[in-house]
C-alpha cells in the first residue's frame, strides 16, 4: 500500500485551504516523500503544532500507508 | 476501564521522561538503530555530546502505540527534553541545523558539546 503525491497534496489542501504544497517523491516507491507546506494557518504555531496540523490533514495515513514524509512547514 | 490519561503505558512514559532529562523513543538502540530516522537523531545527539536514554519501541508494542497517543504524534523517533516533546526526525534535524537544538538543550541545563 502506498500513496501518490496528488492524494497527499489534495488531503492537505482539503484541511488547510490556503496551503501551498510542494511534494517530492524521494525514492519513487510511493512511500518516501518530502513535502514543503506553507500556510497562513501556521502563524503563531510551534513547529510541532504545524506538523501535527499536516498529519491531521492526512487523516491517520502518516505512519501507516505513508511510511515516511520528510516535512517542512512555514508561513507565507 | 481506566481512561486514556492514566493508562499504565502513559504512566510509564511519564515516569521515563521525568526521570531522564533527554529521552529518545526510537526503533532499535543507540548502538544498533533499526531505522534511518532514529539513527539520524542518535547521530545528532551524539554529535552534540548529549547523554540520553534510548528506548526501543520495537521491544514493546504497547509502548509503540502508546507513545503516539501520548504525544499525538504518528511516527517514531520521538525526542523528549525535560519531559517536553521536542519533535521527530524532521524537527530535530531542522533545529540542529539552525543551532536551536543546542540552545534549547543548554537552556534546559543539559550539557552540550560546542
Amino acid at each position: 500500500m502506498a500513496m501518490d503525491a496528488a492524494t497527499i497534496e489534495r488531503l492537505i489542501k482539503e484541511s488547510i485551504s490556503d496551503a501551498q504544497v510542494t511534494i517530492e517523491d524521494l525514492r519513487g516507491d510511493g512511500d518516501h516523500y518530502a513535502a514543503h507546506v506553507i500556510s497562513a494557518a501556521f502563524v503563531g504555531k510551534s513547529r510541532v503544532q504545524q506538523h501535527q496540523m499536516v498529519y491531521a490533514a492526512l487523516r491517520g495515513r502518516m505512519g501507516n500507508e505513508l511510511h515516511a514524509l520528510a516535512l517542512q512547514t512555514g508561513v507565507p | 476501564m481506566n481512561t486514556m490519561t492514566d493508562s499504565p503505558v502513559f504512566e510509564r512514559i511519564r515516569q521515563d521522561i521525568t526521570d531522564n532529562a533527554v529521552v529518545l523513543y526510537m526503533k532499535g538502540t543507540p548502538i544498533f538503530p533499526q531505522c534511518g530516522f532514529s539513527a539520524a537523531v542518535v547521530q545528532i545527539l551524539t554529535h552534540l555530546g548529549v547523554k540520553f536514554k534510548g528506548i526501543d519501541i520495537l521491544q514493546d508494542p504497547a509502548l509503540r502505540q502508546g507513545i503516539k497517543e501520548f504525544s499525538s504524534w504518528p511516527t517514531i523517533p520521538q525526542l523528549y527534553v525535560k519531559g517536553e516533546f521536542v519533535g521527530g526526525c524532521d524537527i530535530v534535524r531542522e533545529m540542529f541545523e539552525t543551532g536551536e537544538l543546542g540552545e534549547t538543550l543548554a537552556a534546559s541545563g543539559i550539557e552540550v558539546r560546542r
